[in-house]
């Protein structure tokens, strides 16, 4: 059996980390990803130049740079901010900046901007006919984008969704950087305590492989569902 | 109140960009009237009938349904856009309309299709609109494709299954934007035999089409227009038999 030199829980937690922040990260870029959206196909030229200069900007630079600049350029932000409040309204206004929170956000941001491309074109790709019947039997613009377009457009972004959310679970390595006892922390630590390299880095690689190969199996599931309805080809 | 009008359009232009698609049309109709608009392609008639909904927005002229004038306004780019929101949808409920390309929601099953805008929009509980629409899909023949995705069905099943998704809105006026234009043939038939049955219960329809024999022998009122305004208008013996206009006269004549 593996031995894990009694590092074996650490890894476990750290695991449990990885797997957390990769799932939240999630949920914030998906978020993101829809407001980014509906910003960049919008009327209002406002929007969309706030939605275009967000995905410019987070796409045209590193995840590692961003998370630096987060987290340590966060907390320096943070603490001129607390410094002004106190001289100026005597409020005691202060907080550290959590790793977890800070990978969370950085990762939300990061890959919010990869949504936002996936879902304009899978909004994009629903075709007019679809929304112009919801408009013509009198549907709320809501009603609309909550009945017809969202289930329509999921079907189209779900094949980039899946590709973002493999690539994020990967990213989410990073964080180790910043100082989250993640698993490829732990077993950093513990290749280098123990002068094993192999040994822990290899058990990490697998699980990554176990996440990345069952959320692939997930994805093909929904993706049957979400085509239910629509004559496949060939 | 009781005759009151179901549609009247007053003097409808409608201009994109630099085009004026539609120069000024005026339409009434009365309780039970088909009217049929023909003309060639790009004479305006889909214009119109989108008009009459709101899918465009007319550059001026009226639309009132059932009494209820829909309110315009104008926009900061001075576009005119209807007024109230509210207004439009409450209007669209009344008006629903069949498509070219019958437009029926992909990701929903038939009887999903047909119960949606009726539960949501009218509010009309969801055990009854369902006996609605399992009412309606039995007029329009396809009971037994009620589970059936829209994809999984020919074109002239499809475009029967929206018809009954108009007729569970109960609708003030049904208006057909070319309902057999995309159908093959062969299944121009069926949808037009249900067609013909509606009219013959003495709803109120407005049917943009090809089909000169459908305007012929179901319609009430038959207009014919040309680049932008109605060249010809009245009943269909008038429009076919003895048309005033040289237009009408070319139209009606097959050239090969």
């Amino acid at each position: 059996m593996l031995d894990l030199k009694g590092y074996g829980p650490a890894l476990m937690d750290g695991a449990i980390v990885t797997i957390e922040l990769a799932f939240l990260s999630l949920a914030l870029s998906v978020a993101l990803g829809l407001i980014g959206a509906s910003a960049k196909l919008s009327q209002s030229r406002v929007a969309k130049g706030i939605a275009t200069t967000y995905t410019t900007l987070i796409r045209g630079v590193p995840d590692l740079v961003m998370m630096l600049l987060f987290y340590y350029g966060g907390q320096v932000a943070v603490n001129m901010l607390s410094d002004y409040i106190w001289e100026t309204y005597e409020i005691d206004f202060f907080f550290q900046f959590d790793p977890f929170i800070s990978g969370v956000v950085t990762i939300g941001l990061i890959f919010g901007a990869y949504m936002t491309e996936t879902f304009r074109g899978a909004f994009l790709a629903v075709e007019t006919g679809q929304i112009e019947a919801a408009r013509a039997y009198g549907f709320t613009r809501f009603h609309t984008f909550r009945r017809i377009m969202l289930p329509q457009m999921l079907r189209h972004a779900l094949p980039g969704l899946g590709n973002n959310w493999q690539v994020l679970l990967k990213t989410t390595a990073l964080v180790s950087i910043i100082g989250l006892t993640d698993m490829v922390r732990v077993a950093e630590e513990a290749a280098k305590a123990e002068r094993m390299p192999f040994h822990f880095f290899i058990p990490v690689a697998f699980v990554y492989l176990a996440l990345t190969a069952g959320s692939e199996l997930f994805i093909k599931w929904l993706d049957k569902r979400a085509n239910v309805g629509v004559v496949q080809g060939g | 109140m009781a005759d009151q009008s179901p549609l009247i359009c007053r003097d409808i232009h409608k201009t994109f960009d630099q085009l004026e698609v539609l120069k000024g049309i005026s339409l009434e109709t009365r309780k039970g009237d088909v009217v049929s608009l023909i003309g060639s392609s790009g004479s305006g008639k889909s214009t119109l009938l989108r008009c009459i909904n709101l899918l465009e927005t007319p550059t001026s002229g009226d639309i009132i349904v059932h009494g209820d004038p829909i309110k315009f306004t104008t926009n900061r780019r001075g576009e005119r856009i209807p007024a109230d929101n509210k207004q439009v949808e409450l209007i669209r409920a009344k008006l629903s309309m069949v498509f070219q390309s019958f437009n029926l929601w992909s990701h929903m099953t038939v009887l999903e299709n047909i119960v949606e805008a009726p539960i949501h929009v009218l509010k009309v509980p969801k055990k009854e609109a369902i006996e609605r629409a399992e009412a309606y899909l039995n007029k329009v023949g396809i009971y037994e494709r009620k589970d059936y995705y829209p994809a999984q069905m020919s074109g002239g099943q499809q475009q029967r299954a929206a018809i009954a998704r108009a007729l569970a809105m109960e609708p003030e006026v049904m208006l057909f934007d070319e309902p057999t234009s995309a159908l093959d043939p062969e299944l121009v038939g069926e949808v037009l035999k249900v067609m013909q049955s509606l009219a013959e219960e003495g709803r109120t329809m407005i049917v943009v089409t090809h089909e000169m024999a459908f305007a012929r022998d179901v319609s009430s009122q038959v207009l014919f227009l040309h680049q932008g305004v109605i060249e010809e208008q009245g009943t269909p013996e008038k429009v076919f038999d003895h048309p005033d206009s040289e237009r009408m006269k070319q139209f009606l004549t097959p050239n090969f």
